[in-house]
């Protein structure tokens, strides 16, 4: 038999299982705020990133997170954007997209990993 | 007898028995070493003859330990600090303990301060105290390897990133940095200041010197997809040509191959706190779960003895089960 409250619960997080798939139908990342700015992750997950090359615009957030148990840098080839510190599981890095232009990237500690950025108008 | 010229046919300020009195002296130059409490000497002709700078070499055993990295808590290894304390015990339980450990680098996992003290209390329990390093890529995140090389180059006289070279028993040995200044897309890299020094350290070495070189990434192309390599090694490995025993160790791969290409001898050693997978056999080379009870059978040492006679070192991994 179950309680009102375990109930409730199991309402709850029904709710919160619908509107989250809500929002990945949508394909898009919102800020909580809702301030507008558009939030871009990049997976660092099995030593590669992805997207590889990501399509944002000038001032749009843009976060990578590293799933991997290998900890990963993010170093801009031309040195366009200021370096991360070495992120180990889980933890995320983010950057403000700068001017329109390429942005090639890559992790300074398994140099094979390489990514771009293109940042439009 | 007098060293008055009599005749001096050919106007040259020599006469034909100041000529001989010259050349007996021709060929007696002699260079007089110590060994292990003897005296040897060579004659320098028989120096010229080896080009050799070092006493023949004698007999000679060391140990390398790789990829110890102090720090890493996954689920391929939850205590990477306990393996290696057993790796530790496993060199304080040989016989004879080896005379000096090589550790090929990624001593800890994110570079932490707090990590590589660990490793410093930990080694301590080991009865061979002399310890020779060279960098991995997880030593030198946060600072281009300055905290690093703070720690772990005080016996030797380093230069640059920290590569060095030191002489034991007659034995080269050469410690070299392929983990900083990596380039988008490459491999490991030694960089030209490197591989100058490296041209100049050998120049004066005799052909029939064993040289042992070390270095965290691979001398050699095991797996580029993976980074698995060094881009300009053949210009390191070209310098060492000449010499008639070349052995090359190497770690970063967590697995144990061996290569054989003329006097060179390659070889990776098993890291001490994770596996990692065979080449091409997974998505990517990050570390490799394994069963509780087959971990230390994946985990291990390397023993290397030089035995005098001998060209080529040999080589014995050991596993921690």
């Amino acid at each position: 038999m179950t309680t009102l409250i375990s109930r409730i619960r199991i309402t709850a997080l029904l709710c919160s299982i619908s509107f989250s798939s809500l929002s990945a139908l949508a394909g898009e990342t919102k800020d909580a705020g809702g301030g507008g700015a558009m939030e871009n992750r990049i997976e660092i997950k099995d030593f590669a990133f992805n997207p590889q090359t990501l399509k944002v615009k000038s001032g749009e957030k843009i976060t990578w997170v590293n799933r991997d148990e290998e900890p990963h840098t993010v170093v801009s080839v031309e040195k366009q954007f200021k370096k991360s510190s070495a992120l180990d599981t889980d933890q995320e890095f983010t950057i403000t997209a700068g001017a329109p232009g390429n942005y090639t990237y890559f992790c300074s500690v398994h140099p094979k990993m390489t990514g771009t950025i293109v940042v439009e108008k | 007898m007098s060293d008055y010229i009599s005749h001096d046919h050919e106007h040259d300020g020599i006469d034909r028995r100041g000529f001989l009195k010259c050349m007996a002296w021709a060929g007696t130059g002699v260079l007089w070493t110590v060994s292990g409490g003897v005296l040897a000497s060579k004659t320098l002709a028989q120096i010229a003859k080896a080009g050799s700078s070092l006493p023949k070499a004698t007999d000679l055993s060391f140990l390398q330990i790789s990829d110890s990295h102090i720090g890493f808590n996954k689920d391929a290894n939850k205590d990477v600090t306990e393996t290696f304390k057993i790796a530790l015990n496993r060199i304080n339980a040989m016989p004879t303990p080896p005379s000096f450990l090589i550790h090929t680098g990624d001593i800890t996992q994110l570079s932490k301060p707090e990590e590589f003290d660990t490793f410093d209390q930990v080694i301590k329990s080991c009865r061979t105290k002399d310890v020779f390093y060279v960098p991995g890529e997880h030593d030198v995140l946060n600072d281009g390897g300055k905290l690093y090389r703070e720690r772990y180059l005080r016996s030797v006289e380093a230069k640059g990133s920290g590569w060095y070279s030191f002489n034991k028993n007659g034995v080269h040995f050469i410690g070299l940095v392929n983990v900083l200044d990596l380039q988008a897309g490459g491999l490991g890299q030694l960089g030209d200041e490197q591989l100058e020094w490296l041209e100049a350290d050998v120049k004066g070495l005799g052909a029939d010197t064993p040289v042992v070189v070390f270095a965290h990434i691979p001398l050699w192309t095991v797996y580029p997809q993976w980074g698995w390599g060094t881009s300009d090694s053949e210009r390191a490995l070209g310098y060492l040509k000449r010499f008639g025993s070349v052995t090359v160790l190497n770690g970063h791969i967590h697995q144990v191959l061996q290569k054989v290409e003329g006097n060179v001898t390659f070889h990776t050693a098993m890291s001490t706190a994770f596996p990692q997978p065979a080449p091409g056999t997974a998505p990517s080379p990050g570390p490799m779960k394994v069963s509780a009870e087959k971990l230390r059978s994946l985990l291990g040492l390397t023993n290397v003895e030089y035995k005098q006679g001998k060209t080529a070192l040999a080589i014995i991994d050991s596993n921690l089960s």
